[in-house]
């Protein structure tokens, strides 16, 4: 108890702009409180979703957001199969941003249904889970598996930390292991629950489950390089630069891989020009004279294929202007890409043919920026705790 | 078409209304192919009120008498006319192309003579209208309750309103085509 | 099999407080309804033993009546053994008038408005790609009269698929496929994720994207628990081929079956030879939509002529 008080105060101190960015923080989770209760009230005809397009935004973003959960993880690959020191010592953070991107992943799921009330129907034993039919039982069972199996790990050695004990390596290790493939699995299983749909041939392509993988380790760990440039400068702990700008290589053979899985889907697509062909002719040039996303698209596009660029060249890579707009671009192509450019043209055309332009409605936007910064200050927080455990400031029991 | 709607009509309300005395025919095939009674003509059936008197002239021509129906017909009119179907010595029968005499309530047979394959099916249920009971008694209808027999071809009908696009299931008043605002486009339109 | 009424029930109490205003709370929280919290705390559908679904439904009743001033009752009769349906419809008969649309509506209890319909009836220009290529459909045809030169109409509803993507997908096995093959879905067990409409390969599923008005004067009271029931707000819904009449022994046929102008509309049971249907199946040229996805839909179109 006496621990718990002194992490929160250390969690509730700080200068202004770490208040003025908390304060931010809420305002913003207020909106999204208020955007919720209108659409709890009202349901979600207050969404731009409709009958053809059964899924949009929120979904967009758990999707994009899954991925980045997996990725912050995927850091601990290079970490241990290379024993690459530097990233070693910053895996922890990149835990934290699981812990946090998982939890808003499962509040957009959240705010997508119909019926929250009944969100118990879901639960093995409790409810009725159609395990193992159905792909959205793994999902569940995959998101909650992989946040247990962080937040245990991150808090176990925050813990010991605290306690200026080390670890046990015995109990760390495997699940460390454990999470690799773990996290490959969280986002593999998000691809099938797509993939899966042979209703929907944007989805129903083999290569989806890679893209996914291979666009997700361009986000999640352009994110973190974001991030660990802020830690080194909110507080005492040193991040070599070695460690930054292997990410970033990192990032620049992801991303080579990813446009390599893109243009072969756009050949495939194009070239054989099937029936097949539609939703991906309504994303890049408009179909039928719709055309809403194809300037998102082709924006998603140039971003990638600049940020590939910018992290395929070490020089540029390793300045941090360049380096830091290339991390922009990747967020953005990507979330561009897996979000929105992921599940709307599995809607469009309809299975009926019907094409209706989705966008979401000030409801969903609201709803979505309150998500992400409750996100944003769970993450803060976690950090405000973690970072002085890490550098030795708050220990639980002096040592003297 | 519209003496076929105005008989229909009553009769689903008797179904709806669960499916109070029906009428049925007093003819051996009443029981297999049970119909409501044909939509004859008002003040024209029985049709021995003015024919009983009159001598039944057999020569194909253009009639000088019930012009409506003159002026309507179009059914293989170039092969047939009034007395091929309808039998002169007793005109409140119909006659088949045997020579045998029915009543009107059995004028699929009649139909049947030409259109066979339409008579099977409607036999099987599977021309027409059939109403009733799936794994009971059926409703048939005589293939004139659908079509006039002198003009036999559907006439169109207007249809029912179309449902409102996805952005305005909820806004638009019922029946109206919604307009679509200019963020969306117009489906199916090129 | 519907239930009737407790004669201690205290519904006129209830329908003073909710006419006070108080009665209408979405949220449990504060509700001394004890009825609330029993739906609350059910079990699914199928794990509900005969007393359970009694009680279940004698409750639905009541609100049904305290909510919305529906008098109605709701049935859950079982299938028919030796029953499999199977739907035809005869593309060449199709004048695409929509009547069967609106008569699902009024059968099925469906919303007004917001609108929600079961049958889409799809236009498609004579000559052009169709049966795979629904892009080229236009189910927002505006009419005169119908049918149209230079266009024929194919309506789609739920396939009753046997093999059903919909079925699979749901996680809370919510819909699923009963002994006569119709797909049923239980919408209070919904939880209203739409993984089943991403699922579905006929755009048949529909969602009650606002809460359903259906005034108590257009309500058809003759509901089965699986099928037409009002639907609350949130959860799918879609075509059950009229469980409520078809289920009966004899039977009607499907408010579209009965509706239909043209006689387009076929049903029976796919298991007796001398059914409808398999006369259909048997003497006709069938086929079924989107046969490549292996659903297996119990839904044939045909051509009689």
């Amino acid at each position: 108890m006496r621990n718990f008080l002194a992490a929160l105060r250390m969690v509730l101190q700080g200068n202004r702009f770490y208040y003025a960015w908390l304060g931010l923080l809420l305002a913003l989770i207020a909106l999204g409180i208020i955007a919720y209760l209108r659409q709890l009230e009202a349901g979600l005809i207050v969404t731009a979703m409709r009958d053809p397009v059964s899924w949009g935004f929120y979904i967009s973003n758990f999707t994009f957001l899954v991925g980045v959960a997996a990725a912050a993880v995927l850091l601990v690959v290079p970490a241990y199969i290379y024993n690459f020191k530097p990233i070693k010592e910053i895996v922890l953070f990149g835990e934290l941003l699981a812990v946090a991107a998982m939890v808003m992943c499962m509040l957009f799921v959240i705010v997508d249904m119909g019926h929250v009330d009944r969100l118990a129907h879901l639960l093995p034993v409790i409810g009725t889970m159609n395990f193992p039919s159905s792909l959205l039982a793994w999902d569940i069972l995959a998101l909650s598996g992989y946040l247990l199996i962080n937040l245990f790990i991150s808090f176990y050695a925050l813990y010991k930390m605290a306690h200026s004990r080390d670890y046990s390596l015995s109990i760390i290790k495997p699940l460390i292991i454990l999470s690799i493939p773990w996290a490959v699995s969280i986002h593999t299983v998000t691809a099938f629950l797509y993939n899966g749909l042979s209703s929907r041939p944007f989805w129903n392509a083999s290569i989806l489950a890679p893209r996914f993988l291979a666009s997700a380790f361009c986000s999640g760990p352009a994110v973190m390089i974001l991030i660990f440039q802020i830690v080194r400068r909110v507080s005492r702990i040193d991040i070599d630069n070695k460690a930054l700008f292997k990410i970033a290589e990192l990032i620049a053979y992801a991303m080579g891989i990813n446009l390599f899985l893109f243009a072969a889907e756009f050949f495939k697509e194009f070239y054989s020009g099937s029936v097949h062909l539609a939703p991906m002719q309504y994303l890049y040039f408009g179909l039928h004279g719709h055309s809403p996303l194809v300037p998102w698209m082709w924006t998603a596009f140039l971003f990638n294929l600049c940020a590939f660029l910018i992290f395929l060249n070490p020089r540029s890579r390793q300045n941090f202007l360049t380096l830091n707009l290339a991390c922009v671009l990747v967020i953005i192509g990507v979330y561009i890409e897996k979000g929105m450019g992921l599940v709307i043209p599995g809607f469009v055309p309809s299975t009926l043919g019907e094409i209706y332009d989705y966008s979401p409605s000030w409801v969903e936007k609201g709803v979505t920026v309150g998500i992400w910064a409750l996100g944003a200050l769970i993450y803060t927080l976690l950090l405000k705790f973690a970072m002085p455990v890490y550098t030795g400031a708050l220990r639980f029991y002096a040592k003297d | 078409m519209k003496t076929a709607r105005a008989v229909a009509i009553p009769l689903l309300l008797q179904l709806a209304l669960g499916g109070a005395a029906r009428v049925t025919l007093p003819v051996a095939q009443a029981e297999e192919y049970p119909v409501p009674p044909p939509p004859l003509s008002d003040g024209i059936f029985p049709c021995s009120d003015c024919h009983a008197d009159l001598e039944p002239d057999p020569t194909p021509r253009v009639l000088g008498m019930h012009e409506e129906i003159v002026e309507r017909f179009h059914h293989a009119e170039a092969q047939r006319w009034c007395l091929d179907c309808h039998n002169p010595s007793d005109r409140d029968k119909l006659r088949l192309a045997n020579g045998e005499l029915i009543d009107f309530g059995e004028s699929y047979k009649l139909c049947g003579q030409c259109h066979g394959t339409n008579f099977r099916d409607w036999r099987a249920g599977v021309h027409g209208k059939r109403t009733g009971m799936w794994n009971g008694r059926k409703e048939y209808r005589l293939c004139v309750h659908c079509h006039d027999p002198h003009r036999p071809r559907f006439a169109p009908i207007a249809p029912e309103p179309e449902p409102r696009r996805p952005w305005a299931i909820d806004t638009a008043s019922e029946g109206e085509p919604s307009a679509p605002p200019p963020a969306h486009g117009q489906h199916g339109s090129e | 099999m519907s239930t009737t009424r407790d004669p201690h029930d205290t519904i006129s109490r209830r329908s003073f407080l909710k006419l006070a205003g108080l009665g209408s709370l979405a949220i449990p929280a504060g509700s001394a309804d004890a009825s609330i919290w029993e739906a609350f705390f059910r079990k699914s559908f199928r794990e509900m033993n005969r007393d359970e679904v009694g009680a279940m439904l004698e409750r639905l009743e009541r609100r049904y009546a305290e909510e919305h001033g529906y008098q109605l009752a709701v049935k859950v009769t079982g299938p028919l053994p030796g029953v499999k349906y199977g739907y035809g419809l005869d593309l060449s008969r199709c004048v695409g008038c929509r009547r069967c649309v609106y008569g699902c509506v009024q059968e099925n209890n469906q919303s007004r408005d917001p609108q929600l319909h079961w049958i889409t009836v799809l236009r498609f220009a004579k000559g052009e790609k169709w049966v795979n290529d629904l892009e080229r459909a236009d189910a927002y045809y505006h009419a005169e009269a119908v049918p149209e030169d230079g266009y024929f109409y194919m309506p789609v509803q739920c396939q009753h698929c046997e093999d059903s993507p919909c079925e699979k997908a749901c996680p809370t096995k919510a819909t699923w496929r009963e002994p006569d093959g119709i797909v049923v879905i239980d919408y209070d067990w919904c939880i209203g994720c739409r993984f089943c409409m991403a699922a579905c390969p006929y755009g048949a599923r529909r969602f009650n994207w606002g809460e359903p008005g259906l005034p108590a004067a257009e309500l058809n009271p003759d509901t089965h628990y699986l099928g037409n029931r009002p639907r609350p707000k949130g959860v799918v819904e879609k075509c059950s081929f009229c469980i409520q009449r078809v289920r009966e022994n004899p039977g009607r046929y499907p408010a579209c079956v009965e509706i239909c102008p043209v006689g387009a509309r076929k049903f029976g049971n796919l298991l007796d030879p001398a059914s409808e249907i398999r006369y259909c199946i048997d003497n006709k040229r069938v086929f079924r939509l989107k046969e490549d996805l292996n659903t297996n839909p119990k839904f044939f179109y045909f051509f009689a002529t």
